[in-house]
């Protein structure tokens, strides 16, 4: 019972996080406590087969594949706050409210009678007795889930495919394309210049000199720039002044001085 | 070691489950919610497992796992292809059959 009093509040405080955080993975991640505690509290009562798959299929499978969506979905693709339906929200709490305290009131006062416990059940293992009731008394119901799974498989594949409305585009046809933008628009048909490579140091972020000793814009990623993360030359390379550094650490001083 | 406690928590957690597949608008989300209140059940479920000394329950809650997981790659599957041509993920965007 120690068990249940430490977890329940956990529970609880992360199952209304799930209700109140913004981010969906902040919520996922809640509800991977929540599946966890839960699992510890099948352990705790007699279900030691459950605590596993519990773990093993729920966080492990259903959870991981809730984030690996998420993750394709985009992470900041958060809620809105708009309600289509006036008062829905306000009218939702009220309602789950009124419905909890039913629920707890009418479990609360129900007499349950002497808890029977599964030593007995469990007397050969809890497996084997799981086991037993599987292939026996729900057989049944056991062949209906694989024909389940296999159509929610067959379901998931059928729903994530997407038919290819163009033809592949091949090296070839790139090529073409490229030759022909040079054609028409003049665009760069080589490699692009590597971004800045001096004599005491290099980075992605600082631009290459031209023979002429201008910065070239295309040698940096378009990335950096749009971040405003390009470092501007420093004047030490510009005009090749080795007086001027011999005594300084290369690379962090100057480009100080020069963002001054 | 009562059982009136686990069968509480597991009625507090689904309400929770219920109000968050009624407010939230994230589908995602939503579906967690669901996630969560088939868990609570399953909590229950091996509650009276044990209240009644057979292994049924635990069974039941097996079985509910196992629909769970068909319902997550299905229902994920939906939400992929909705996001695909939508861009959003968003419950209340899907309305198209409305109009």
């Amino acid at each position: 019972m120690v068990a249940f009093w430490i977890l329940s509040p956990i529970m609880v405080a992360s199952a209304l996080g799930i209700l109140f955080a913004r981010k969906a993975v902040h919520s996922a991640l809640l509800l991977a406590v929540v599946m966890i505690s839960l699992a510890v509290l099948y352990a705790v009562q007699d279900a030691p087969f459950l605590f596993v798959v519990q773990i093993i299929v729920y966080t492990g499978a259903i959870l991981m594949l809730f984030l690996f969506v998420l993750m394709l979905v985009g992470v900041d693709a958060s809620d809105s706050v708009v309600e289509t339906i006036r008062g829905q929200r306000v009218m939702a709490v009220v309602v789950g409210l009124l419905f909890g305290l039913v629920l707890v009131i009418g479990v609360g006062q129900v007499s349950l009678g002497a808890i029977v416990g599964l030593d007995g059940a469990n007397s050969d293992g809890n497996v084997p007795g799981l086991a037993q009731l599987l292939f026996s008394k729900y057989v049944f119901a056991f062949e209906a889930t694989s024909a389940l799974l296999i159509t929610a498989a067959i379901g998931a594949m059928v729903l994530a495919h997407r038919e290819r409305l163009t033809p592949k585009q091949t090296q070839a046809d790139l090529a073409a394309r490229r030759m022909r933008s040079y054609a028409e628009q003049g665009t760069q048909l080589g490699p692009l210049p590597a971004p800045g490579v001096f004599a005491r140091h290099n980075a992605v972020d600082t631009p290459a000199l031209l023979p002429d000793g201008t910065p070239s814009e295309i040698s940096v990623s378009r990335t950096l720039a749009a971040r405003g993360s390009v470092r501007t030359v420093p004047r030490v390379a510009i005009e090749g002044d080795p007086v001027a550094t011999d005594h300084d650490a290369p690379g962090s001083h100057h480009r100080d001085e020069e963002q001054k | 070691m009562s059982a009136t406690p686990f069968l509480v928590l597991s009625a507090i957690l689904f309400t929770i489950g219920c109000v968050g597949v009624l407010t939230r608008r994230n589908a995602i989300v939503v579906f967690m919610c669901v996630e969560l209140m088939l868990n609570a059940s399953n909590l229950a479920l091996v509650t009276f497992s044990r209240v009644n000394g057979n292994l049924d329950g635990q069974v039941a809650a097996f079985f509910v796992m196992v629909v769970a997981a068909a319902e997550v790659v299905v229902g994920l599957a939906i939400i992929m292809t909705i996001f695909r041509t939508r861009r959003s993920a968003s419950v209340d965007d899907a309305s198209l059959l409305k109009y």
